[in-house]
């Protein structure tokens, strides 16, 4: 090579230029990076001086203001129950509505979903809350329970699962459909057969995103379940205790015991929304063929 | 099994906008019929109106009669899925079936219209790709994604898919333009072959293609941006290519437009 050329002269400038922005991206991958590392640590650091058997095997039936033990197992059984029941509701609806909006959709009822979907997405938890309180505990008279909280959190989580929904399938190519179709397979058995499949890990992701979201809220269950120092497994009856508004209740107390069960309760809940993750990306990987 | 198709005065919207007005032809029956003609002139739209694959996208509609022997596709009470499954259809770019295997893939349209039993869908399966020459490529690895083979390969995978469901018709939408040579000969070939049990019509816009596998040549074209397309004529492949009855046919196949 002579190296004489102008192929071989990088311009001062560009090479400028590409340092810069190479920096910048990684000082903003760093920058997004410290609220993640530093949240995850400090649960993690405070969580663990109660994260035992003893905290997720115990409620906190008859535990007094200044003792010491106590745990959140009234309070995981009452989010899996809740957020269970949430996405029941939640997932074949929200999948249903955007099917309908990209599949089958025409005429003026897809803009209409999709306006509400968007103001749903909108709505502050605190409303759902409010919303489930007044027409399902009060004017239905149905009264505190789990199942209203679930009411609550499938409000939240219904506009999440249709928008992602609706993105994911968007993605998937007419062409797929078209070759369906002109096999004689019917509209309905192509969306079922076909275009699902194609989409499942996209769906699966948001639908995770969904739960995970709706798994830490704390406004609409002190509405809805209320709180609850004891184990109740029946979501549709009484109060129930959640995890949110469990470390929502044990924070608010003057005692260290309390606080750092607080603490214990908020690693239990980060560990619950990963272990979620985790199962939820089997499934799509479970599901997919493997190339 | 194959059969002879029949367009009577065949018009295509999209919307307000006519893509293809007044096309009449006969399809023999054990043929393969090439339509050729410039970009846009509305041969796939064409092509598309013999299975009622038109009228899948939003607002398109069709006007006239299409006759497969003697049955109106169009007709009343005419069920559009099981035209399709009597016109089968392979398109432009390979489009298996991402989440299936190669097995699969040939399966789906059995299996998707409710066709059961094991011993059934092997057979049907090896017929189809022993049918579209790629049984020897892939009976080791049946059970691998569909979307894991070549473009040609692919591409026949999906004339197997076409093929298993046994139509009367195959329509075949530019089915070489994403492949390479050898692969295109590979196609070329198999059509040949299918030829004996199908009903072929193929759009293309090669037109050494046209003029190397069909045995009749139909010439599209639009008189303008707007326009509808238009059938200008329609005779044997070697006529068209050699002494075509109207001028403007003769200058595309020359390449003095188009």
């Amino acid at each position: 090579m002579t190296g004489t050329g102008t192929l071989h002269r990088t311009p001062r400038g560009r090479a400028l230029k590409d340092t810069t922005f190479t920096v910048l991206t990684w000082g903003a991958f760093v920058v997004a990076l410290i609220p993640l590392v530093s949240v995850v640590s400090l649960v993690v650091q405070k969580g663990s001086k109660r994260f035992d058997a003893d905290f997720l095997l115990h409620s906190m039936r008859g535990i007094g203001p200044r003792d010491t033990g106590g745990g959140a197992y009234h309070a995981i059984i009452g989010t899996l129950e809740q957020v269970g029941l949430a996405s029941l509701i939640a997932i074949p609806v929200g999948l249903l509505a955007a099917v309908y909006v990209v599949e089958h959709g025409r005429g003026p009822l897809v803009p209409l979903v999709r306006f509400v979907t968007d103001v749903m997405t909108g709505v502050p938890s605190i409303v759902a809350g409010l919303f489930v309180f007044t027409f399902w505990v009060l004017a239905l008279g149905q009264g505190f329970s789990g199942f209203a909280a679930a009411i609550a959190l499938a409000i939240l989580m219904l506009p999440t699962v249709v928008r992602t929904t609706e993105v994911v399938l968007g993605l998937v190519p007419d062409s797929l459909r078209e070759a369906s179709l002109a096999l004689g397979v019917p509209r309905w058995k192509t969306v079922v057969r076909v275009v699902l499949p194609t989409a499942l890990s996209g769906i699966t992701t948001g639908v995770v995103l969904a739960i995970a979201r709706v798994t830490g809220e704390t406004a609409p269950l002190l509405l809805t379940a209320l709180n609850f120092d004891s184990i109740n497994t029946n979501p549709f009856s009484g109060q129930q205790a959640g995890l949110p508004s469990y470390v929502f209740a044990q924070a608010g107390q003057p005692q260290a015991s309390a606080v750092n069960r607080a603490w214990a309760g908020a690693l239990t809940l980060l560990l619950l929304v990963l272990l979620l993750n985790l199962v939820a990306r089997l499934i799509a990987r479970r599901t997919r063929l493997k190339g | 099994m194959a059969k002879r198709i029949v367009a009577r005065d065949v018009s295509a919207y999209y919307g307000a906008f006519r893509a293809i007005e007044g096309v009449s032809l006969t399809i023999e029956p054990k043929s393969i019929t090439a339509l050729i003609g410039p970009s846009g002139c509305g041969k796939s739209t064409f092509l598309r109106t013999l299975n009622r694959m038109h009228e899948v996208i939003a607002g398109a509609r069709v006007e006239g009669q299409v006759l497969l022997d003697d049955e109106d596709l169009y007709g009343e009470g005419v069920d559009a899925t099981a035209v399709r499954r009597t016109v089968g259809m392979v398109f432009q770019r390979p489009n298996p079936f991402p989440t299936m295997s190669i097995y699969d893939n040939v399966a789906a349209g059995l299996k998707l219209n409710g066709v059961k039993g094991k011993q059934r869908l092997d057979e049907a399966v090896e017929r189809s790709l022993r049918g579209a020459n790629l049984w020897t490529e892939v009976k080791d690895r049946l059970g691998k994604p569909g979307a894991g083979l070549s473009g040609g390969q692919q591409q026949r995978l999906c004339i197997a898919r076409a093929i298993a469901v046994e139509p009367q018709v195959l329509l075949m939408d530019e089915p070489c333009s994403a492949l390479d040579p050898i692969s295109t000969l590979a196609i070329e070939d198999l059509m040949t072959e299918l030829k004996d049990r199908y009903t072929i019509v193929i759009v293309t816009h090669n037109m050494q293609q046209a003029a190397r596998v069909s045995d009749t040549t139909g010439f599209f074209t639009i008189d303008g941006p707007g326009q509808p397309g238009r059938l200008v004529e329609i005779d044997a492949t070697e006529k068209i290519f050699s002494n075509p009855s109207e001028k403007r046919t003769e200058d595309y196949i020359t390449g003095r437009f188009g």
